[in-house]
């Protein structure tokens, strides 16, 4: 069984990031970009799954501008037999990025599809939901546990869920995405970094999938958040106690 | 047919000035009708939901809300009579009732709301930004061709949304242009309900029964409900509360946590948990506030032993108060804090829960 992951190139989870003056969005120029982090959670499943033998490849896939290569050549170095790069230049909508995986899927035919459950730049949380939906496949989606049936070929998966943990079980093909907690992802060390590069990257372009990218959102403009007025630091628990009841009220 | 008069009314009135009347003719053709997509639990409507109703009428003034129920047997009927009353703002309940929706599975779902949103070409579905909600939603917008909209914090118009991108550290103001219907899951907590309105009981909405009968075999999907594992709590749900008291990594282990739950229960408040903390094992992940966890925005958020990081900021700085109690003078969270007490929690909670007044 072959299993795909899908990763995207993001702004580092730990720089600040800054609204470009003419509103027209985030500034990424000259900003450290590195891989979501749900995406090397869901690429470090597959190649755990890999490893104990119930998959055979794992190939990761990503959209966006050339840059993306970059992105998977770090999959590539974490593990990932090969690469698919499907490039695209302008915004890509979850829905996008959903009929693009589904036209990979049918020309891979993966016998599962993991993902990260958001992407930490556009914070959706929907793009493995809606491939699911496309595909007509079942989705364990918010995963911090999955343990795979190869004799049954259906997969068993915990889910992270207000107030608790559901357990689900899905019949193969399906689509999974990966919460915080599944896994610690490895870090990739120097020879497979090295390898990485003579590992095969594929191109295709969403004409090449018989795609067509369009949008029906459009965003107007992005600002930053009110900012909170600054507060007072206060000496001991009962000036606390004092200020909590008689000036905020709250106690 | 009373709407259907009131419609043409709006189609034949004319104003003075020609682009506005475009503008008047295209809005009232585009007449705004919600499905909203409840959550219950236990025979109620849940609360989250109910402020999704709240989302629901801040889209337009005409707007004709359909409260979608599913599941089966009792406390299905029971919550769609909860449902009929709920809010004043309702004007249908529909409910689905069959095994198939015994569970929340999102395939079953997602081709339910495909089919009441054909049968009844509602401009607008809306569901919270809750594990249900942001299960399900996207799969129903995908099967319908439509860019669905996540975690809207205010309604701008019927088409203009504002939602928190990157940790809520940038808003973005998106317009839906398309042509379907306008799919989103809405923050709870920046729709809150008045009591008041959550206790009327004015008017009760027509209750009735989605015909399932096209709903094939094949529209259960391939898979199964195994089990949920909740958490037993007697302290208010996290997401909805007034007060919530946070521990961190300053905690050091699970046995200091119980100093947290001990101040929780003075204080009638719920428990949340930084990220450092669960991945420790201090506490379950459903505490987690944050970017990934729970957003939530209370009256009073109390933090203690928390650094700070944006992941978790943005799970909690609409709060209306925050005070902050860490050992680290410059600790991120300060910035952020309206009441900061730089000290060892150690010391600071049992003074803490000596002192305080008992709740009322």
């Amino acid at each position: 069984m072959k299993i795909m992951v899908a990763i995207k190139r993001v702004i580092d989870y730990a720089v600040k990031i800054r609204v470009k003056p003419d509103k027209s969005g985030v500034e990424t120029k000259n900003v450290k970009m590195s891989m979501n982090p749900f995406c090397e959670i869901a690429l470090e499943e597959a190649l755990r799954i890999k490893e104990s033998g119930m998959a055979s490849e794992v190939v990761a896939v990503s959209m966006g501008p050339t840059q993306c290569v970059d992105t998977l050549r770090t999959g590539l170095a974490m593990g990932a037999d090969r690469g698919i790069h499907v490039e695209a230049t302008g915004a890509l909508l979850p829905l996008s990025v959903a009929k693009l995986l589904r036209a990979l899927v049918e020309v891979e035919k993966p016998g599962l599809l993991i993902l990260g459950k958001q992407a930490i730049d556009d914070d959706c949380n929907q793009t493995g939901q809606m491939v699911a939906g496309l595909l007509n496949w079942p989705q364990g989606t918010f995963a911090s546990k999955v343990v795979l049936d190869k004799e049954k070929q259906a997969v068993t998966v915990d889910r992270e869920v207000d107030g608790g943990l559901e357990t689900l079980c899905l019949d193969l093909p399906a689509v999974i995405t990966t919460d915080l907690r599944l896994n610690q992802p490895r870090y990739a060390t120097l020879p497979n970094i090295m390898k990485a590069k003579s590992k095969v990257i594929k191109k295709f372009s969403p004409q090449d999938l018989n795609v067509e990218i369009k949008s029906d959102l459009e965003v107007v403009q992005v600002t930053e958040p009110p900012k909170r007025k600054a507060g007072v630091i206060v000496s001991s628990v009962d000036e606390l106690i004092d200020k909590l009841k008689n000036e905020a009220n709250v106690i | 047919m009373a709407i259907g008069v009131i419609l043409r009314a709006l189609n034949r009135r004319i104003d003075p000035n020609p682009k506005s009347q475009i503008f008047s003719l295209a809005s009232a053709s585009r007449s705004v009708s919600t499905l909203v997509l409840a959550e219950h639990e236990g025979g109620a409507v849940k609360a989250p939901s109910i402020s999704a109703v709240e989302a629901a009428k801040s889209l337009g003034d005409d707007n004709s809300i359909s409260l979608l129920l599913a599941g089966s047997g009792s406390s299905l009927s029971e919550a769609a009579a909860h449902a009929a009353s709920c809010h004043p703002s309702v004007s249908q309940v529909l409910v689905a009732d069959s095994d198939k929706f015994a569970h929340p599975l999102a395939e079953s779902w997602a081709k339910l709301v495909h089919l009441v949103q054909q049968k009844g070409s509602y401009s607008h579905v809306i569901a919270t930004s809750s594990s249900f909600g942001k299960n399900i939603l996207p799969r129903a917008a995908a099967l319908l061709d439509v860019s669905p909209i996540t975690d809207v914090i205010e309604i701008s118009s019927s088409h203009l949304f504002l939602r928190p991108i990157y940790a809520g550290n940038a808003l973005c103001t998106v317009k839906y242009t398309g042509g379907g219907p306008c799919l989103l899951t809405i923050r709870s907590t920046s729709f809150p309900v008045s009591p008041l309105l959550a206790d009327s009981k004015s008017n009760e909405a027509p209750i009735s029964q989605i015909d399932l009968s096209t709903f094939g075999e094949d529209s259960v999907g391939n898979s199964r409900f195994v089990k949920v594992t909740s958490q037993d709590s007697e302290r208010p749900d996290l997401a909805n509360a007034n007060v919530v008291v946070t521990g961190g990594r300053g905690l050091k282990n699970a046995e200091n946590f119980k100093m947290i739950e001990k101040l929780a229960e003075k204080l009638g408040a719920a428990v949340g948990a930084t990220r450092a903390a669960v991945d420790s094992g201090f506490v379950p992940n459903d505490l987690q506030v944050g970017q990934t966890g729970k957003i939530v925005a209370p009256e009073l958020y109390i933090a203690f032993g928390v650094s700070g990081a944006i992941q978790h900021l943005a799970g909690m700085k609409d709060s209306k108060v925050i005070v902050a109690v860490n050992k680290d003078a410059d600790a991120p969270i300060f910035q952020v804090a309206d009441y900061g007490l730089v000290g060892d929690l150690f010391e600071v909670i049992p003074e803490l829960l000596e002192k305080l007044p008992e709740k009322k």
